[in-house]
């Protein structure tokens, strides 16, 4: 029997997230390791949405923080409990993403990119706005992620726990990608007319894809308050909104692994280039302009093309 | 029966009649070719009728079923399919993906079942998978099986939608100039795969500009002029119509 190279990447990464805790790693080790996971289940599901579909969301920290904020208002001012808090912005998230979607799908290019953008900072302008419940600029205190009588501390395990996420969020995107669903969105992608011809209800997809990427934002929006205690409207920024999509499109367009890779290197570079101080921001510049230049593909995609060549 | 009926279909953009008034009907399981100078309305007519436009007025039946204003996927569903004049092909997928894509309507597209990749999926899929590799073959690609399309040389992806067309398993097949861009040898393959479609029971809609192609292989051809009918009859009777001559070659041929 062979293994499908795709069951290897996931035991791979399965192993690499198992190993991790082996090399002790303290806590701002552990504190990296966290955001980066939470920040790559976002990553995976915008690059299903964009490096997939083809359709750029600029807001999508939007979602994110629309996640963060249901779970720390919901759970502070109105004591639900976190996890139906955290349901419930995954479902109020998905309700505004698909009531926005078809409108604002039909757009295409720089007009969508206008239109996500535009949604992004209106969500991020209501959560400064609303004082009275979100604390506005100066951010607010969440409680511990519990259910019942267990609460989730630790760095440790919250790493345990958002690994298992991330393996889940792998699993499924490289599912999907390899079935006809993912194949309709791909499709869409090449060619839209070509997608309709082929019996694809390409506005439908389109939707659900976006709704799905945005319940995963915002999911992920909740465990990053809870994780952090902390909520700020920052979450949600037009700042973050872009860095994801650097991310997407560094680490590989169409392309699950270059969505982790991305994803880490984003997340760790400007801590590894902290040291140079002042010109740290200049430094990760020029690292992207190069990438981009020297692979517009992204990482991922172009290492293994390269891979294949040389193979070949 | 007949596979494709038209009644009085126009479309306007602004003040222009692309199509204006058209009537005719096409026959299942013939070849039915449109021909007609620049700017007669052929494009147009092939996109009313795979649903990319609405029509301005008229009637479109197909297999007995008003379709007038269906959306293109839900006519794909009924079982028409199309290639397009200008290549769409995927560029971002590989060739096998593109024929896949083709069949779309036989397998669960569900997002739910693809993210779990449920067993029907997988087995469904890889049914498919084969089927396009059969196509691929049948259309004369099978050295680009594994190829990516953006690696395709020109004549090779007007084979590709070609069989991404029959992976829909369509009883109506419409053709845009699939010899558009071709040399010799490759039209006279082309000439023999919509022989070979037609002969396997698919109703042929050929919108063509090479005049060998269409007199050797059509059963009825439509001459448009102006997006009105000039001529409607076998190969033979349009070729000797004197408008037709008059419409191609100027007045007093």
């Amino acid at each position: 029997m062979t293994i499908a190279p795709r069951t290897l990447g996931l035991v791979l990464l399965a192993i690499g997230l198992a190993a991790f805790p082996l090399l002790s790693p303290n806590a701002f080790a552990y504190d990296l390791a966290v955001r980066v996971l939470i920040n790559a289940v976002v990553v995976i599901g915008l690059n299903l949405l964009f490096g997939y579909t083809g359709q750029i969301s600029l807001g999508h920290a939007g979602f994110i923080g629309l996640g963060t904020y249901a779970s720390a208002v919901l759970t502070t001012h109105f004591n639900w409990p976190p996890l139906v808090a955290l349901v419930a912005g995954a479902a109020g998230t998905g309700l505004l993403a698909f009531v926005i979607a078809r409108p604002i799908l039909t757009l295409k290019g720089h007009h969508l990119a206008m239109a996500t953008l535009g949604m992004g900072i209106i969500i991020a302008i209501a959560l400064n706005n609303e004082m009275h419940y979100t604390g506005g600029s100066d951010g607010m205190s969440v409680p511990a992620f519990t259910i019942g009588s267990w609460t989730l501390s630790g760095d440790r395990n919250w790493y345990a726990l958002l690994s298992i996420l991330l393996l889940a969020a792998v699993w499924t995107a490289s599912n999907l990608v390899d079935s006809p669903a993912g194949r309709a969105l791909q499709a869409i992608h090449g060619s839209e007319v070509a997608a309709r011809i082929a019996g694809v209800d390409v506005a439908g997809v389109k939707v659900k894809v976006f709704v799905l990427s945005a319940i995963v934002a915002s999911v992920m929006g909740s465990l990053e308050a809870h994780y952090l205690e902390f909520a700020t409207p920052d979450t949600a920024g037009f700042v973050r909104s872009i860095i994801l999509m650097t991310m997407v499109i560094v680490g590989g367009m169409a392309s699950i692994p270059g969505s982790l890779v991305g994803a880490a290197l984003l997340t760790l570079l400007p801590q590894v280039l902290s040291t140079f101080e002042d010109g740290e921001t200049i430094v990760f510049g020029i690292i992207l302009i190069v990438t981009m230049i020297f692979m517009p593909n992204g990482l991922v995609p172009t290492l293994s093309n390269r891979l294949t060549r040389l193979r070949s | 029966m007949s596979a494709l009926e038209v009644s009085r279909l126009s479309k306007h953009f602004g003040g222009v009649a692309a199509v204006d008034d058209l009537s005719f009907t096409v026959e299942a399981g013939s070849i039915h070719a449109i021909i007609g100078p620049n700017g007669a309305g052929k494009t147009t007519l092939i996109n009313l009728l795979s649903g990319i436009y609405a029509p301005s007025a008229g009637v479109i039946t197909m297999m007995d079923e008003t379709v007038t204003g269906f959306s293109p996927d839900r006519l794909a569903r009924l079982g028409l399919s199309r290639t397009f004049q200008n290549i769409q092909v995927c560029m971002n997928m590989d060739a096998i993906s593109n024929v896949m894509v083709g069949g779309q309507t036989r397998v669960d597209s569900g997002f739910f079942a693809g993210l779990l990749h449920l067993p029907h999926i997988r087995k469904a899929d890889a049914a498919l998978r084969e089927e396009a590799a059969a196509l691929m073959a049948y259309v004369g690609l099978s050295q680009y099986r594994t190829a990516q399309a953006s690696q395709m040389p020109y004549g090779a992806l007007k084979r590709l939608e070609i069989a991404r067309a029959l992976a829909a398993k369509p009883k109506i097949l419409l053709l845009d100039e699939p010899a558009a861009g071709l040399n010799h040898s490759e039209t006279d393959e082309i000439r023999k795969l919509i022989e070979h479609i037609a002969k396997a029971g698919v109703t042929v809609l050929l919108v063509e500009h090479d005049m060998k192609l269409v007199m050797q292989v059509s059963t009825r051809i439509l001459v448009l002029d102006y997006g009105k009918k000039l001529a409607e009859g076998t190969p033979e009777v349009v070729r000797a119509d004197p408008q037709v001559i008059a419409a191609y070659l100027g007045v007093a041929a």
